[in-house]
């Protein structure tokens, strides 16, 4: 697929207890999962990131890329027609020398395959997010809050309002935090969470009431950042006439004009490039940084037909702390393969 | 061929479901023993029961093996994907009502909203170094909800029963369950939250869809649907 890049696999049972802990309880909705009675529950791998980066933080090559091949399972709660298992081609570069340089090589690998195919690209990047989020001028415990749930668009909306004053305190907490002393009619404690920790929470409900409301053209900013969605170019001047305001997230967009220039270094076309800030936000969390997807037209109601992005984050979270930067993607030959056939029929 | 009723076999809900046929002018009853799972109809033509546990009814109905099932509203949706596609609701039967519900330790002073129950389990993540636990049998229903209201860091534990023990047992930091006067939660020092009711259910008369219907069965669901609507 690519050059240079180890032929990697992984087992077909993971260890769901990682997977659980990485991805939260919607796995387990997503993911098959079975029983052995030595190793406890498995899940049949629904996708290669995490025995990948495994693989990478065990074997200590750096810089590394990887590329692999085959079958991903997953259920279809609500889609029935859709397949369960099928097979995914991907490309993983490990390499923290030049991350624009590496998010284009990746992009362009999957361009480049895609170029026959009748698919549209989006982009996004998710640093820009984060950094206009690290930059609010509020509380540590509300930055982390909103940090949090960047992935959970509403539950992020409803956060930003609360913190933005424009939706009030609830009546219970306000009751709650009007008592002296609320712990001394605590009820008897029943349970693994202690006394500590409800103390703990009381102290920020306390120090949350007293924070200033997050300001309206804080709010506003970070509403027009979220509603960027032109071509690369276009994009970049929105991003940078934002960034006049907001400078927090003025280093994530030099990163995203870095990576423009590397695209363009590797043939993309960045002037008909979308980019869209709030793209990536409802799919898994962990990227954090470039996203992109090839997808067919809608009317074909098709899962996008290659997907991937940044995660240094997870490589931190499964290296114990030691994280490398690493970028990747996956492609399904068999959406490929359909979509050639059906573009035959349509234009003969 | 005859269109097959399910209904539950035992107790409160299978009394009370001849009672409301009763009231329609079809009598249900069991045939032969009182043990024995077997039943007769009387006042329509063309219809057999079939005594079922509860449980089983929404995956008969599923697999065309009965044509009309009387069961939870709850237990169609835990036990169905995409239900809506699956079975059709006739009739709401106004009996057997309980909502499924989430619930924390009275202790929890600091809980009482989805709001709260996310933000601990945030803190509860970072302290203990696994997820806030929430014991259930509901894993569909409470799934979807938590995700649909953003809530993040929880995982379920499975649950079939005695659930409201589990937080005692330190099995669970939470339970979602299913509750028609809250007596066993309080029994057991638990609180519902405010914001949290999954799914206020009922037993519901529905109709599976994927059958076909023969034209005297469906002479028959007339006949039936007629007597419902009086």
């Amino acid at each position: 697929m690519a050059h240079g890049a180890a032929v990697t696999d992984a087992d077909y049972m993971q260890q769901s207890d990682l997977l659980l802990d990485l991805y939260g309880e919607d796995i387990r909705a997503r993911a098959f999962t079975t029983q052995d009675p030595v190793r406890g529950e498995l899940m049949l791998r629904p996708d290669f990131t995490v025995p990948i980066v495994q693989h990478h933080m065990a074997s200590g090559a750096d810089p590394a890329r990887y590329t692999y091949m085959g079958k991903v399972f997953r259920k279809q709660d609500r889609i029935e027609a859709r397949a369960t298992e099928f097979v995914q081609v991907g490309f993983e570069i490990f390499d923290g020398s030049d991350p624009a340089a590496a998010d284009a090589e990746v992009f362009a690998t999957f361009a480049g395959i895609l170029r026959d195919v009748p698919v549209t690209a989006s982009t996004g990047d998710i640093g820009i997010l984060r950094a206009a989020v690290q930059g609010l001028n509020t509380t540590p415990a509300r930055r982390g809050a909103l940090m949090r749930h960047l992935w959970r668009p509403r539950r992020f909306k409803a956060l930003l309002d609360r913190f933005g004053g424009v939706t009030p305190v609830p009546e219970t907490r306000k009751a709650l935090l009007a008592q002296a002393d609320p712990m001394a009619s605590m009820p008897p404690l029943l349970g693994l969470r202690t006394t500590q920790e409800i103390s703990a929470r009381l102290d920020a409900l306390r120090e949350d009431l007293a924070a200033d409301p997050i300001s309206q053209g804080e709010r506003d900013l970070l509403d027009a950042l979220l509603r960027v969605r032109e071509t690369s170019p276009n994009a970049l001047v929105a991003l940078r006439d934002i960034s006049v305001d907001f400078p927090s997230i003025s280093q994530a967009i030099d990163g995203f004009a870095a990576r423009l220039e590397a695209l363009s270094a590797r043939d993309i076309d960045v002037e008909t490039l979308p980019f869209e800030a709030s793209y990536g936000r409802s799919s898994m969390e962990y990227y954090d940084g470039f996203v992109f997807g090839f997808a067919a037209d809608a009317g074909l109601n098709m899962p996008a037909v290659a997907t991937g992005g940044r995660y240094d984050a997870l490589t931190a979270v499964l290296g114990g702390g030691k994280g490398v930067p690493a970028v990747g993607g996956v492609i399904r030959p068999a959406l490929v393969a359909d979509l050639s056939d059906h573009d035959k029929g349509a234009t003969p | 061929m005859t269109v097959k009723l399910g209904i539950p076999s035992k107790g409160r809900l299978m009394e009370k479901t001849f009672d409301w046929f009763a009231a329609r002018d079809i009598t249900l009853r069991k045939s032969g023993s009182d043990r024995e799972y077997a039943g007769a109809v009387d006042g329509i033509d063309g219809i057999e029961l079939v005594l079922l546990s509860a449980g089983e009814i929404p995956r008969e109905l599923d697999a065309g093996r009965i044509h009309l099932g009387v069961t939870g509203s709850d237990l169609v949706r835990e036990k169905l994907s995409a239900w809506e596609q699956r079975v059709i609701e006739v009739a709401k039967m106004g009996f057997g009502g309980a909502d499924l519900i989430i619930a924390v330790p009275n202790a929890w002073i600091d809980v009482d909203t989805l709001d709260d129950l996310d933000a601990a389990a945030a803190a509860f993540r970072a302290h203990h170094g696994f997820r806030l636990r929430i014991a259930t049998k509901y894993h569909r229903l409470v799934r979807d909800f938590l995700r649909e209201n953003g809530v993040a860091d929880y995982q379920l534990i499975d649950s079939q029963g005695a659930t409201e023990g589990t937080i005692r047992n330190e099995t669970a930091e939470a339970v979602a369950d299913i509750t028609s006067t809250g007596e066993t939660l309080r029994a057991n020092g638990l609180k519902i939250l405010n914001d949290a009711v999954i799914h206020a259910s009922q037993a519901t008369l529905f109709r599976g869809r994927r059958v076909s219907w023969t034209t005297d069965m469906r002479a028959t669901y007339k006949a039936l649907q007629s007597k419902i609507d009086g």
